[in-house]
């Protein structure tokens, strides 16, 4: 069974600036999450997730040899890190943005064995 | 037969901390074998303000913390044929090196050979007019603002050129962060043009150590997710280079910190975006075929590294005076505390508007989500009624006091804003702008110099 979650039950994450463009890569834990984030973390789902900030085109680069994803978001930065009106001008912190807005389904397998996530599976068997 | 160099990473931003490369020269005094210790200080905006400095003062505009990172270390370093490589000299390499003797003469160390790298500052050898007339990558028109700085990002041959003379410190200026470590791999495995797979590996490597401790558990934990031990002793990077081109990437034994797949694999795509056309001077890097092995405690085996032909032209920032930005804050707690922001935040736009301050301004709520969503947005975090919120606002103008006046309308919330604001405060900071333009190598090659001090 599968429950739909933040894909932060499932992968990691870190953003970095080059002008108005940020990259975050997405990262899985385990071979099984990989599956998931490579099927269903899609441009369209983050360009989404990133729009309300600017954010014009996704392209999204795929390292299956380390269960990675990169994402490269344009106009993400409300300018970049000169001339942004934002407190974090870096947008250092829109990693944390796309592990919690976008939700995947996810089965307990796909969740390392000591993750606090393992407790939403648990609720669901008692 | 291989040959192992052995390159430590001791500051990976301006200002990273002063301490963190006295454990990688402890560990590198065990060591024999060749030893380097780069520092990588120089952000975009560190350059224009260093630019400043030197033209008030010719003798100024290197790194303002060059005398915090080398004092703990020049005598050990010098002592034990470790190598310094490093970018503190921001917009006065000559001026770092004579300071760096300067400490050698007051800590009675022996005189240091140090390699300068010049030529990276455009405005030595480019009119303004030539540069501003450059197209910019990222489309914006700058023809008609002030240059306060200009540098081509330089590679890792005349890191390896000064290293060729013998020499125990190599200050440069603007130079691909990467290069710190490519240019130390150059000068030792000799290293021909040609050998991409190998210049691509060395680049991988430098761009894993050019942010310090963000490849060894820093910037990574996450705790009860991802925990990271001891953090507040979080060791900096150590690598340990093979002559085929692969690496272990450690750290020092005794500090705090994490070496393992997820860590290094964080730190490979930060500011990567195709990671199979990773660009600098010396090669195109390529990424994708990369293998990480956990090959022992905190140690990861990094191999597969690739090369392309180099890019045809060089990247160069330029920098210019963008006007003041205001940023004020005031904050609400307790009972119907995100309301009273929220009015905080609708008068803030009103008053500026009745001022007629021309500008782009944005408010957001420190507690609301405020670094993914402005007031005007939706967060789409479950928000408390009552709670403890910040209301920020920020605007840019181009004269000073027009950003003041808007940090005065924050302040007098305290008076005529809802109920209960305090702990206002507010600033004005003058703005650069900056963005890159491509130079011609044939324009920048014959000003690269290596000078020895």
């Amino acid at each position: 069974m599968t429950l739909d979650l933040p894909v932060h039950a499932i992968a990691h994450a870190r953003a970095g600036d080059k002008g108005d463009v940020s990259n975050i890569s997405l990262i899985a834990y385990l071979d099984s999450g990989w599956d998931t984030i490579n099927e269903l973390a899609t441009e369209k789902k983050v360009l989404d997730i990133f729009k309300h900030l600017g954010a014009t085109k996704v392209q999204r680069y795929e390292l299956p040899k380390l269960n990675a994803l990169n994402f490269v978001i344009e106009n993400a930065l409300g300018g970049g890190v000169n001339s942004s009106l934002r407190l974090d001008r870096h947008g250092k912190t829109l990693s944390s943005h796309l592990l919690h807005e976008l939700i995947l389904p996810i089965s307990e397998d796909m969740i390392p064995s000591n993750s606090p996530y393992q407790e939403k599976f648990k609720d669901t068997k008692s | 037969m291989n040959k192992k160099v052995y390159i430590g990473c001791g500051a990976g931003f301006s200002g990273d901390r002063f301490d963190a490369s006295i454990p990688i020269v402890r560990e590198f005094k065990k060591i024999d074998g060749p030893k380097y210790l780069m520092f990588e200080v120089l952000a975009e905006r560190t350059l224009a303000i260093a630019q400043q400095y030197r033209l008030k003062n010719p003798e100024e505009g290197y790194s303002p913390f060059l005398d915090s990172y080398i004092t703990p270390i020049l005598d050990d370093c010098l002592e034990n044929n470790i190598k310094i490589i490093s970018n503190i000299g921001a917009a006065n390499p000559m001026g770092a090196a004579k300071r760096i003797i300067e400490i050698s003469r007051k800590q009675n160390t022996r005189k240091p050979k140090i390699g300068v790298v010049i030529g990276d500052d455009l405005l030595d050898y480019m009119s303004n007019e030539e540069i501003l007339n450059s197209p910019t990558m990222e489309g914006l028109d700058f023809s008609n603002n002030k240059i306060t700085a200009a540098n081509v990002y330089l590679g890792a041959q005349p890191i390896a050129e000064a290293l060729s003379k013998d020499v125990d410190i190599v200050i440069v200026g603007r130079t691909v962060d990467s290069a710190l470590a490519l240019g130390p791999l150059i000068h030792e495995y000799n290293w021909k043009k040609n050998q991409l797979d190998l210049l691509g590996s060395g680049t991988i490597c430098g761009h894993l150590l050019e942010c310090g401790a963000q490849v060894t558990g820093a910037y990574f934990a996450d705790p009860g997710f991802k925990d990271v031990p001891n953090l507040a002793n979080v060791g900096f990077p150590i690598v340990e280079f093979n002559s085929d081109g692969t690496f272990i990437i450690t750290k020092p034994i005794g500090t705090g910190g994490l070496v393992n797949k997820a860590t290094v694999t964080e730190q490979l795509l930060y500011e990567t975006h195709d990671p199979s056309n990773y660009l600098v001077p010396d090669v195109t890097a390529d990424m994708t075929n990369l293998k990480l092995e956990y090959v022992g405690e905190n140690r990861v085996l990094v191999s597969g590294g690739k090369g392309k032909k180099p890019p045809e032209k060089l990247k160069a920032t330029i920098c210019c005076d963008n006007g003041f930005m205001g940023e004020a804050e005031i904050s609400y707690a307790g009972p119907n505390a995100l309301a009273r922001a929220k009015l905080a935040g609708e008068v803030i736009l009103e008053r500026i508007q009745i001022l007629g301050l021309q500008g782009q301004i944005r408010v957001e709520i420190i507690g609301a989500g405020s670094v993914h969503f402005s007031i005007d947005e939706t967060s789409s975090y479950e928000l408390p009624k009552d709670g403890d919120y910040r209301v920020r606002t920020s605007a840019i103008y181009p004269q000073k006091d027009q950003a003041q006046q808007m940090v005065d309308e924050v302040m007098s919330l305290y008076c005529c804003g809802p109920a209960a604001g305090g702990g206002g405060r507010g600033y004005v900071t003058p703005q650069s702008s900056t963005a890159s333009i491509l130079v011609e190598r044939s324009k920048v090659d014959p000003n690269i110099l290596v000078k020895m001090i």
